[in-house]
């Protein structure tokens, strides 16, 4: 098992190199160093020396990939690319642009984007799965058939109009909560009820209908129909049987998305002010600041190759038989 | 008028043409294999199948209209026989939505107003100034007063209905008769495809009928008729759902299918390359992809003469860029299935016999992992309408100049906050959007429930 | 569901239920009995050096903790300067090239020296950079990064002391000024004028090279043209005269950074924590920087050893009608805390405004017809907001935004034209056909005045009605500029060459190209509205629409033809506008760096230029402007302009507002009554509890229901 993980995580070294080769070369296709140093810099008086001394000062002032000033030794690490990229391996995401330490937003921010997205995610979850318990209760009935023109219709609206009809509603006509923004501490938990609150109403649409199609899968299995022959009641299979046994592909799919869940949701962070992952990285694309974009792919991409591992570890947990090798 | 023209073809428009010829040249091969033709046949048999189906199919005609692009000559100048061409790019449906096309106001207006949402400063016959709503230059222009609208409305409306039960009746017949003679098995529901074909033409009709009179969802801020809008917004919805996965669709059969069938290297070079690009958060490459378009685009100005070249350009580019999010999932699968498919016993002795590689893959394997491809290419569509709306919230998607629900929306979150609110172009983008969506769901839930084998293992118990 | 539902009741009522404040206020409870104000920012500060900042962002906080030798009057218009930190005026005095002194009135001295009192016993704010140990030493003293290792946030250091401000410190930030490493924007006016500080930065610049490592102590670079006379008064000599030295001294390039603040950042190991200058300033302004968050918020606090200061007894007239003289005399600041957060959307920031949760607004456009109705006599708040005691503030901005010809373009330029008397016509008809005032109106909800002149209102120079207008694009009619007709633009199009829109000889359609970056405001509703104004004189117009990294290129290559570009007045002097079409100026010619956006290049307007902008306001000053703007009349290197117009929402409780178009040094006079903002907070916030019930309502009504066709399917199912 162990060895199995180490070797797992040895492959993922050349996807992790790959994706900073990708972000890397789209990035500074478009953004020489000296666009993003005037971004930086402001619109009044731009110096040409003020834009060299800015690129001095953050090491953009080297050749992209290959160095051909230098004699053997610097010429791949004395560039942007070594210099940028590869101390990302050892976790030091250096500075944004601005000159703040971007591990240090990452820590700050991960909080505000977990306590938003974990409770989605959980509460979704449930909910979803209750739903689509209750439907596939209900199969072959007009309530079916009407529950899922509706899970449809609301899976066809997009986010955005559930976060404006949220604010609107019960942030502005009903009082209830603060339309946007957040605090730490206890107090957060006034600013993250509408967030969940619309995040989970966003989900049900989209997540109660794959989970029926899951659990009617299984329904449709040999030992369900052996088990109900036996007179077992409705109730029982669908306890019994079906939930759990419907459960396993719903977990094993969902594990993938759990690291992700630390970036946070772009959407929502934005619209309500939390100051989270999400909507430091929508930031870091509408300032341009590379270290941001780079420090942010590179950690989804971790975190994506975490849930990959994690959902094989999780279905050899779940069924003995398959074994990693 | 009797003007000249010039066609303008833009490169979506090849697109969507070889596209939908492509689909018709799909459904005629696919009367000589039983099985898919089984699969398409459940799919149109169930009633929500063929209704949605049939919704599509406005919302394609429609895009379809909208891809026929051409340019009006200006009228000769003394001295010089060279014809000019306006840059002003035209479709057909241009043509037919003239009236609402052209009857601009000056400002916000409200469905069916008379009067223009702003006040403006207007001097009475005594040449004293006041200020008051004026009256729309075309909104409801043939009314006297306010009175008789409700009446207006009601006539026209009763004419629109009228006319069109009457084009649905022509239809109908006609359909009943080609059904006798040519398709005499066919068992669709064809209340259901009566049905929608009526509601088609009532509201095809009255929208064409009552947008000559009124501005049957208002104006916007520089009184252009919003719900003209909504509908040229339906071709860069339609092309965006489509092209986007079709536009991919090379590299995920290309690279999924070779590395399911020749294993080893290949398939770790491909597992490499997919994993790789699943694993960058789509947004980010979107944005980054978008930004490096622009500067495509900037490099060869002088390719791309015209604002509308530009912006086709960059809306195809957008696509590809949708597509390569997405294919890695489909490309997952069919290198999955392909495993599978390959393990079967006849691919087995075809490739004993010696027959080429390439023999192997177009007869036996595509085929075979066809359902995979088109249950991905009816989920991925509505997924892709309604990321465009969010793309165009964090400023990368379609461009500005370009009619698309998502530009609508992005302009329209602000409008809401008006007193009295501007709600009318938020839901008329919505409306048509979400209709839409709806359609292509539904149309896809039949698909994958006829295609896939999981299901189809499931129903046949 | 039914549980559910009910926990979820409870736990609400449990959270907000024992406490009777509002369920939405979405500020932080603990400043009960503090007067705080609540305010946004939406772009985040880069950089809080006051020696290197250059931005509205920043000076927005800034302005508030340091404290430049001058300022503008609060309430006095047009706008007057007064001493912030001296005794007085600073005097000048003029002399000659042998170091002999001339009389006031000389024409063209040599030289000019400003001699500066500090008012003895001012105090910085509290902290850790004045700490001293028992030997008088600093207390805090690092040698390596290991050592500060421990001092995380600048709160860790919890030692603070002050100091007096000296005439030392602001000769220190002169000294920071010629620093190369700080980047000071304005260094190419410091230099020209201020005597000796270009040798003094070739100095350091030559000491930086053999000590790359560790700080500089600036105090051993003299600089020739400023003498430290004594504890409190110093001097400032600079070459020729500048009478519009004076209005960069109440800029915040000019305040006093001490030494020893310099040396306290610069320790090893501080900067990588953010722990510098750029991020925590250190004033003696009326207000100091608690908190720096610039992604949540930022909180200014009131500087406990601010020196005495008092509220202005006097002011424009009108001002005491509107209450503004209500505080006169009483000392400042007013306010204990200032919260700053940061908001990015539109939409519920208004929202909190309307809820009384911010306490100032301003007027987006779209939130605009809520908040305000313009009618026959002006312009006027709504009922609704009226009925809120919202009060409105207007005022024309000292800015001008254009749209402005790239001159160096071949066809619709002037320096590479082969006819410019063509392409002069053609400039002319676009400047008659494009409608401002219809953009104003649309666009910006009639928030701006159509320009006439590159100079705004309230600047000397400025010129209002007849005498003022455009004559080639304007005409006088029943008392107001009228735009000249569209027959009138087609003809001169007509004599350009291009009767009708198109080419004379090829019968070419001309297409002209607007360069713009992406999302520029309002999408597609703008562009169908400015290819509209076009079209009128059958003009094409071809948007070009890239990022803002690409626009830049190409402004500065020279390759746009049409762009819309903007300047906000550093000081109220007409030199800081015409300076924009001065010739050297040229944005291309100057690497990029300079204002001439439009590359504008009259060798008559630089002449004219050169001699009026070193002249003190005088008729002849006047003259000479008048002579420059008909040549901007003439030549038309701008289409049209706008001057905007900035319209600000305060709610009932606030007091003392009064918008300065200049100055940002404005929080120490605001003043709250937090009594009637708590009334109202809680007037306009009851939370509506009837949808929570009903919520709960529909739940069981439609569970039992289903409970019972589930039991009823159940036994069904078990009888088959």
């Amino acid at each position: 098992m162990l060895a199995y993980i180490i070797r797992r995580l040895l492959y993922a070294l050349p996807i992790l190199v790959g994706v900073n080769l990708i972000t890397f070369a789209l990035f500074f296709m478009v953004n020489s160093p000296d666009h993003m140093a005037q971004a930086q810099l402001g619109i009044k008086h731009i110096t040409p020396e003020a834009i060299a001394q800015w690129k001095a000062e953050r090491g953009y002032d080297k050749p992209l990939f290959v160095n051909d000033r230098e004699d053997s030794e610097g010429l791949l690490t004395d560039t942007i690319f070594f210099e940028k990229s590869v101390k990302l391996f050892v976790f030091d995401f250096g500075k944004t642009d601005e000159g703040r330490s971007i591990a240090t937003e990452i820590k700050q921010r991960m909080i505000p984007s977990l306590s938003v997205a974990l409770p989605v995610f959980i509460i979704g979850l449930t909910v979803n799965i209750c739903f689509s318990l209750i439907v596939v209760m209900f199969r072959a009935s007009m309530f079916e058939l009407a529950a899922m023109v509706l899970c449809v219709a609301m899976f066809s609206i997009s986010g955005m109009f559930y976060i404006i009809g949220g604010q609107f509603i019960f942030g502005k006509t009903w009082n209830l909560v603060p339309v946007s923004g957040y605090l730490h501490g206890v107090d957060a938990l006034r600013f993250l009820i509408l967030p969940v609150f619309i995040g989970v109403i966003g989900g049900i649409g989209g997540g109660t209908r794959l989970y029926r199609m899951i659990f009617l899968e299984e329904a449709n299995r040999d030992y369900i129909r052996t088990a109900r022959a036996k007179g077992v009641s409705e109730y029982g299979i669908l306890f019994k049987h079906l939930l759990p046994n419907g459960l396993i592909p719903i977990l094993t799919g969902v594990v993938v998305i759990i690291p992700t869940l630390f970036m946070g949701s772009l959407l929502t962070e934005s619209f309500f002010g939390i100051p989270g992952l999400g909507s430091f990285t929508i930031d870091g694309i509408q300032a341009q600041d590379f270290s941001i974009v780079r420090s942010m792919v590179f950690l989804g991409s971790v975190l994506y190759i975490i849930g990959l591992l994690l959902t094989d570890i999780s279905y050899t947990w779940v069924d003995p038989r398959v074994r990693l090798s | 008028m009797g003007a000249d023209f010039k066609f303008a073809l833009l490169w979506s428009d090849v697109l969507i043409y070889f596209l939908v010829l492509s689909v018709v040249g799909f459904f005629v091969l696919l009367r000589s294999k039983p099985q898919t033709r089984k699969s398409w046949l459940q799919v149109f048999e169930s009633r929500i199948g063929i209704a949605s189906f049939m919704v599509m199919c406005l919302y394609i005609f429609i895009a379809l209209l909208d891809s026929i692009h051409f340019r009006e000559a200006l009228p000769p100048v003394e001295g010089s026989t060279e014809v000019h061409y306006s840059n002003n790019v035209e479709s057909v449906l241009d043509l037919i939505l003239v009236d609402l096309k052209d009857n601009h106001e000056k400002t916000y207006s409200a469905p069916f107003a008379l009067y223009s949402f702003a006040k403006e400063n207007m001097t009475d016959e005594q040449g004293r100034l006041y200020r008051d709503f004026p009256r729309l230059r075309y909104g409801g222009a043939h009314l006297d007063s306010i009175e008789e609208r409700g009446e207006d409305i009601l006539l026209r409306s009763l004419h629109a209905v009228g006319l069109g039960v009457l084009f649905a009746f022509v239809a109908i017949v006609l359909v009943q008769l080609a059904r006798k003679r040519w398709l005499p098995d066919l068992a669709l529901p064809w209340g259901t495809v009566y049905l929608v074909l009526l509601l088609i033409c009532v509201v095809v009709v009255w929208v064409l009928e009552l947008g000559a009179y009124y501005h049957i969802m208002g104006t916007d801020k520089v009184g252009t008729d919003v719900l003209y809008q909504s509908i040229k917004s339906i071709r860069t919805g339609v092309l965006i759902g489509t092209l986007a996965t079709v536009l991919a669709l090379p590299f995920a059969i290309g690279l999924g299918i070779s590395a399911g069938y020749f294993k080893g290297w290949v398939d770790d070079v491909v597992q490499y390359i997919y994993t790789t690009l699943s694993s960058i958060p789509d947004i980010l490459l979107i944005a980054a992809a978008v930004l490096v378009i622009d500067v495509y685009i900037e490099t060869r100005a002088e390719q791309f003469e015209l604002l509308i070249q530009r912006a086709d350009f960059k809306f195809l580019a957008l696509c590809l860029i949708f597509g390569l999010t997405s294919w890695t999932g489909l490309c997952r699968l069919l290198r999955a299935e392909t495993l599978k498919v390959s393990q079967l016993d006849y691919v087995e002795a075809a490739r004993a016999f010696g027959v080429s590689h390439s023999g192997i893959i177009l007869r036996h394997i595509l085929p075979n992992v066809m359902h995979l491809v088109i249950i991905s290419l009816v989920l991925n569509f509505s997924t892709f309408v309604l990321a465009e709306s969010i793309l165009s919230y964090i400023g990368v998607g379609v461009d500005a100049s370009m009619n698309s629900w998502g530009n609508m929306i992005n302009t329209a979150r602000q409008e809401l906050s008006r007193d009295p609110t501007v709600w009318w172009s938020i839901l008329s983008a919505f409306i048509l959007m979400f209709v839409l969506v709806l359609a292509a769901n539904l149309f896809s839930d039949k698909v994958r429930d006829a295609f896939d084998p999981r299901t189809v293992a499931g129903g046949r118990s | 569901m039914l549980k559910k539902a009910l926990t979820i009741l409870c736990i609400s009522t449990l959270l907000f239920g024992c406490d009777s404040a509002q369920w939405n206020n979405p500020h932080p409870s603990g400043d009960e009995g503090k007067v705080v104000l609540y305010s946004v920012f939406s772009a985040k500060p880069k950089n809080l050096d006051p020696v290197r900042t250059y931005n509205l962002d920043e000076s927005t906080f800034i302005d508030q903790i340091y404290e430049p030798p001058l300022e503008y009057h609060y309430l006095k218009r047009p706008y007057v300067l007064q001493p912030m930190t001296l005794t007085a005026m600073p005097e000048v005095r003029y002399f000659d090239k042998e170091g002999r002194e001339l009389p006031t009135d000389a024409a063209n001295p040599a030289m000019s020296k400003y001699i500066f009192d500090i008012k003895p016993g001012i105090l910085y704010q509290p902290h850790a950079a004045f700490a001293l140990d028992k030997d008088g030493k600093p207390y805090y003293q690092f040698s390596s990064a290991a050592e500060s290792a421990r001092f995380k946030k600048l709160e860790d250091f919890s030692k603070t002391d002050t100091k007096e401000l000296v005439a030392a410190d602001y000769i220190y930030q002169f000294r920071r000024m010629a620093d190369p490493t700080l980047q000071m924007p304005i260094w190419n006016i410091i230099e020209q004028y201020v005597q000796g500080m270009k040798e003094t930065r070739a100095e350091i610049v030559e000491y930086r090279k053999n000590h790359s490592e560790g700080w500089i102590d600036l105090r051993q670079f003299d600089i020739a043209g400023i003498e430290e006379i004594d504890r409190y008064r110093f001097s400032v000599t600079i070459n020729g005269k500048y009478p519009q030295f004076k209005y960069w001294l109440a800029f915040h390039f000019f305040a006093p950074v001490p030494m020893e603040v310099d040396r306290f950042y610069n320790q090893p190991g501080l900067a990588d924590r953010n722990i510098s200058l750029s991020y925590h300033p250190v004033g003696t302004g009326a207000y100091m920087m608690t908190k720096h968050n610039p992604h949540e918020e930022i909180v200014l606090e009131r500087n406990p050893n601010y020196h005495e200061n008092y509220y202005p007894s006097e002011g424009e007239p009108g001002d005491r009608e509107k209450g503004l003289l209500d505080d006169a005399g009483k000392r400042l600041p007013f306010v204990d805390k200032i919260i700053f957060r940061y908001e990015k959307e539109a939409i519920p920031t208004w929202t909190k405004f309307l809820q009384g949760y911010y306490d100032r607004s301003g007027i987006s456009s779209d939130s605009f017809d809520q908040a305000v109705v313009v009618n026959v006599e002006g312009i006027g708040l709504s009922e609704e907001m009226q009925s809120k005691g919202v009060r409105l503030n207007t005022s024309i901005e000292p800015a001008t935004y254009y749209m402005g010809f790239n001159m160096l373009d071949p066809i619709v330029g002037d320096q590479k034209a082969v006819d410019k008397e063509k392409n002069r016509k053609l400039r002319q008809a676009i400047a008659i056909a494009f409608d401002e005032k219809e953009q104003v109106s649309i666009f910006r909800n009639g928030r701006g005045e159509v320009a006439m002149s590159p100079l705004p209102p309230g600047l000397f120079g400025y010129r209002s009605g007849e005498q003022g207008i455009n004559p080639y694009v304007f005409e006088w009619k029943d008392g107001e500029a009228q735009r000249r007709s569209i027959e009138d633009a087609k003809q001169l199009l007509a004599e350009a060459g291009y009767p009708g829109g198109r080419d004379k000889t090829t019968g070419k359609p001309l297409v002209l190209n607007l360069d713009t970056t992406t999302g520029g405001s309002g999408g597609n509703a703008r562009q169908n509205w400015l290819i509209k104004q076009f079209d009128k004189i059958g003009i094409q117009l071809n948007i070009r629409a890239t990022d803002y990294n690409r626009f830049q290129d190409k402004m500065e290559n020279g390759k746009a033809q049409i762009f819309f570009w903007g300047w906000f007045a550093d000081y109220p002097d007409p030199e800081n506008f015409l300076f924009l079409l001065y010739g050297p100026n040229g944005r291309v010619g100057s690497g990029g760096s300079g204002v001439n956006s439009s590359n504008y290049d009259n060798p008559e307007y630089n002449r004219l230029f050169d001699k009026m902008k070193n002249m003190e306001d005088s008729p002849e000053r006047l003259e000479i402007i008048e002579k420059m703007i008909a040549l901007y009349h003439r030549d038309v290197p701008w289409a049209s302009s706008f001057h905007p117009q900035s319209f600000v929402l305060n709610n009932e409780w606030m007091k003392n507002y009064k918008p300065h178009g200049i100055s940002q040094v404005t929080l120490k006079y605001q003043n709250i009554d937090v009594n009637l903002r708590e009334q109202r907070r809680a007037e306009w916030n009851k939370p509506v509890l009837w949808p929570l019930f009903a919520m709960a309502l529909i739940v069981i009504v439609v569970a039992i229901p289903g409970y019972k066709a589930h039991k009823r399917r159940q036994t069904r199912r078990g009888k088959d």
